[in-house]
Order: structure tokens, then C-alpha cells, then sequence
């Protein structure tokens, strides 16, 4: 690892400050990702700014009957939190797939946002990678990538990105807070992660200095009932091959509010609108929902070793929308 | 501590700013160190305090050996940086024991050969006693049933949920029929 400064700034507005001026500086929250990319060798930041004690680890209720969450909450704790379990099952079901029981106790609400890909050459600094060393190759395309993209992939990247958190987010309707140099702002979070195309070594839309703060979550919609459903290698701490998490509202037997996102199938979570258009107004039957999955995975572009992962997502979103339909609507 | 490179809130702190002076409650005791800031809290603990219980596996965050409470709370040590654990309270498996009377999971272990080389045994049994804690506090896990109305008070323990909040700790030997049953012993 290579030697650094530390700083653990006062405020945000200091982190910034000093991020801003910094080149080369990372922020450090759980350090469960940045530490272990340190010891790799793919990160070698000359300054790591601690922002993991500044005074946002809460989740409190909006004004809407929403919910904000500090950057520096645990994964842990925010499984845990009464109204994330009550109002947003899917968030606290995709928090528990993720990692174990350790790593869910250090790693951050912001940090979770940020994790790098897992592809196994983006980890070795020894093989070429654009995302890491752009223009140096992707040999991924054409080597192990079984667990890799099928959806949204480029010639230059075809990595997933790793965190269960982020899809139930994307279903979810989040909203990131960033502050940075010029002020704050509030980004979707669908819009907060890239697909690749020609520049993979930017993961997300965030800007030079910027730090997330908060992540904002709008009340859950009238009679949705929503959750998370991952396919893995192993039945416990293990990466995504496929995942969804769906919101779904019947009523009089058809789809009045529908929300889908996958995870580990792209450079981002996948927020499944084709599936939705083909849902909304819809009836809530399973005929439809084949039909809706269908209209969203032809997309899919699936490589050499990894078409299975289609075949997953097919089944895991199929299962998860039929399961939720009987829940949302008991009698039909 | 201060941890503040040389001109607060100025760009490019000196080169020379690499290392800190730290304190770590280790086991009850105050412990001041100054550390390269590269140094883990699993490094500090093993090769700067001697407390060579804690186990070095994968130092990658994957095998739990190096697991430890921190603050009360189970982490990964190998992923810590020291420096920025400044004034936390640290239990490794050499503090839980009380004088010469062991920790129940200590006990239980033993009783339930729970091991067999026991590299693994010493981040087991903190990673059980953290998750012990974690369960009365209420924490569900993936295998907990969803259910409308969230449960308040501890979650109950039965071999699937200790398995599923076990999962971060591995177990090249094996053992894990009798590390289920030590900690189902130990569980309420």
C-alpha cells in the first residue's frame, strides 16, 4: 500500500474544501471497499479525508412521510431501522443479502453507493482494464466474465456493478444529496450510476470534491408492498448473479403502481421501464408478467459464459412479481 | 490525536504526514501507539500489541478470522485502519474471558469440539458473541420472515438464522454442525 495523509475534517463543507483541492484524495466511510482496492494497489490516494464521524448517521422522516438517510449510517442499522422494515421492506431485505454480518456493521449508506466493480480484472493491477487504466484493454470480454454484464455493456466495460443496496434504491425512487464545491444538488439515483460506454472508469455521475450526504426516500406509494430477491452462487455472502427488487400497488385486479429495478446484470442498477410500461394498467395476472419481463430483457446482449444470468433474471423477476401480487392482492 | 496534516484545510499536506499517534481501549486497557497510517487495526493488535488471538486469514475482508468487536460491534479488523479508530474500545477473544472463567461461548465451544486446527475459532467465537448482541438489539437477517408489522425485542435464534448471521465467518476445516450447536447453546 502506498503511504498517505489523513484527515478527518470537522464538517462537510471542510471535506469538501480540502477534497476539492486535492487531487488523488478519497473519502473514507467504512473503508470496507476503499481499504481493500488500498491494499490491491488499484487505489493509492496520497490523502484519505475520514468523513466517517461527521454528524450524518441518521434516518429521520421528511416532511412527506418520507424518510432521509445520513451518509455514514451503517448497512446494518439501516436494515435494522423500524421504518425502513415497516415503509421499505425491499431496502432492508436487499441490505440483509448483502456481504455479512461484520461488513454490513462498517460499511456506509454513502460507501455502499460508491463500491467499485468486483470484476477480477478491474482487481488485479497486474492485467490491463479501462476502467481502471483506461485505454489499457478489457480482457474480461473475451475471459471470465461469467458473472459479468448482460445488459448495457460496451466494447470498452463490461462490469457490474456489485451492490444489492443501490437496486432496491433504483426501485425505491431514491434521491442522492451531493455536496460539493459549487453548492449541493439532488440526483436520482437512477441517474447516479453510468453505463460504461467509452469512459468505464467513471462509475457515476458525481463530480471532483463532491460528497454524498444523504440519500432521500420518497413515502411508499398507496397499498404497495414491495421486496428484494437475489440469485447467488451460494444461499449466504455472496455477489449477485441476478436480482430484483419490485414495488407493486393492485388494484381491482390490475397494476396501479409498479416499480422494477435488476442488479448484476449492468454497470448500473437496471431500472426496468419497459417492463413497467408494459405493467402499469395492466392486469395483475402472470401471463402479463412474463410478457413484462420479456419486453425488458430482450435487450439483453448476453456474452460468451454468461447468458444463464438472463435466464435468472427471468425467473427471479417473474417469481418476485408473482409473489408480490399475492400479497398486494389476497383476494384476487 | 490530530490527525491534521500540517496547514488545516490547505491542498497537498506534507509527504512526511504518514503517520499518527492513536489511542486503542483494548480490552479494558488504554493503549497509545503511533502508526503508520497504512497499519490495520488487526496489524496493530498482532504485531504492535501482541495480541496474536486474533487471526490474520484472507486480509481481504472475505474469511472473518480477523473478527473483533469494535465499540460493541463485530467488524472485520484486516479492513480498519487504526488511525481512523482513535479512542474506539476494542474486545478481542483474549478479553472476553472473565479472570480465569471463560466466556460461554468460550465454554461451549470447547464442550461442543467446535474446531478442529481452530485458526478460525478465535474470529468465530467474537463474530458469535457480536451477533448474540446483535439479535437481542432486534437486527433481522436475510433468513428472518418479513412481516407487516416489524417486531420489536430480540430476534429469536433458531439454527438457520445462526448459520445465515454466521455466514462471514469461514471455516476451512469444516466444523460448522458443531459451531452451530455451541452457539445454539450459548443463544437464548
Amino acid at each position: 500500500m502506498k503511504p498517505f495523509a489523513y484527515l478527518r475534517p470537522a464538517s462537510v463543507a471542510e471535506a469538501v474544501r480540502v477534497s476539492a483541492a486535492t487531487p488523488g484524495a478519497r473519502f473514507l466511510g467504512g473503508g470496507t471497499n476503499l481499504v481493500d482496492l488500498m491494499k490491491l494497489g488499484v487505489e493509492t490516494p496520497g490523502l484519505v479525508i475520514d468523513v466517517s464521524r461527521l454528524p450524518l448517521d441518521r434516518v429521520t422522516r421528511t416532511d412527506d412521510g418520507g424518510l432521509r438517510i445520513g451518509a455514514t449510517v451503517r448497512n446494518s442499522d439501516l436494515a435494522a431501522h423500524p421504518d425502513v422494515r415497516a415503509d421499505h421492506p425491499a431496502l432492508s431485505q436487499a441490505l440483509l443479502a448483502g456481504a455479512s454480518g461484520q461488513l454490513r456493521n462498517t460499511a456506509t449508506t454513502g460507501g455502499n453507493l460508491l463500491q467499485r466493480t468486483r470484476c477480477p480484472y478491474f482487481q488485479d493491477i497486474t492485467k490491463p482494464c479501462n476502467k481502471r487504466d483506461p485505454g489499457s484493454g478489457c480482457p474480461a470480454r473475451e475471459g471470465a466474465h461469467r458473472d459479468l454484464a448482460v445488459l448495457g455493456h460496451s466494447p470498452h466495460c463490461v462490469a457490474t456493478n456489485p451492490s444489492d443496496m443501490a437496486v432496491a434504491l433504483a426501485a425505491l425512487d431514491a434521491t442522492v444529496l451531493l455536496h460539493g464545491p459549487e453548492g449541493e444538488r439532488a440526483v436520482p439515483v437512477t441517474d447516479f450510476h453510468r453505463l460504461p460506454g467509452d469512459n468505464p472508469d467513471q462509475d457515476t455521475v458525481i463530480r471532483p470534491g463532491e460528497l454524498i450526504t444523504e440519500v432521500v426516500l420518497p413515502p411508499p406509494p398507496d397499498g404497495a408492498v414491495s421486496l428484494y430477491r437475489k440469485a447467488r452462487d451460494r444461499a449466504s455472502y455472496a455477489f449477485a448473479l441476478a436480482s430484483v427488487a419490485a414495488v407493486l400497488a393492485v388494484r381491482d385486479g390490475r397494476v396501479a403502481h409498479v416499480s422494477l429495478a435488476f442488479g448484476a446484470l449492468a454497470h448500473r442498477p437496471w431500472r426496468a421501464r419497459a417492463a413497467e410500461d408494459v405493467l402499469r394498467g395492466a392486469t395483475a395476472d402472470r401471463e402479463t408478467f412474463a410478457r413484462a419481463v420479456e419486453a425488458e430483457l430482450e435487450a439483453a446482449r448476453p456474452l460468451r459464459d454468461n447468458g444463464f444470468k438472463v435466464d435468472l433474471a427471468r425467473r427471479t423477476a417473474f417469481g418476485a412479481l408473482t409473489e408480490l401480487a399475492s400479497r398486494a392482492a389476497p383476494n384476487d | 490525536m490530530d490527525p491534521t496534516p500540517a496547514g488545516r484545510g490547505t491542498a497537498a499536506p506534507a509527504p512526511a504526514d504518514d503517520r499518527s499517534t492513536l489511542t486503542l481501549h483494548v480490552n479494558g486497557t488504554a493503549r497509545t501507539l503511533t502508526l503508520d497510517h497504512r497499519t490495520t487495526v488487526l496489524d496493530a493488535l498482532r504485531q504492535h500489541l501482541g495480541l496474536t488471538g486474533v487471526k490474520k486469514g484472507c486480509d481481504h475482508g472475505q474469511c472473518g478470522a480477523c473478527t473483533v468487536l469494535v465499540d460493541g460491534r463485530r467488524a472485520n479488523s484486516c479492513l480498519l485502519l487504526a488511525v481512523a479508530h482513535d479512542g474506539a474500545r476494542v474486545t478481542t477473544v483474549e478479553g472476553l474471558a472473565d479472570g480465569d472463567r471463560l466466556h460461554p461461548l468460550q465454554a461451549a465451544f470447547l464442550e461442543r469440539d467446535a474446531l478442529q486446527c481452530g485458526y478460525c475459532t478465535p474470529g468465530q467465537i467474537c463474530s458469535a458473541a457480536g451477533m448474540l448482541d446483535e439479535a437481542a438489539a432486534g437486527f433481522p437477517s436475510h433468513v428472518t420472515p418479513p412481516t407487516a408489522d416489524v417486531p420489536v425485542g430480540p430476534a429469536p435464534l433458531g439454527a438457520d438464522e445462526i448459520r445465515e448471521r454466521m455466514s462471514g465467518n469461514l471455516c476451512r476445516c469444516g466444523a460448522y454442525p458443531h459451531i452451530v450447536r455451541a452457539i445454539e447453546d450459548v443463544a437464548p
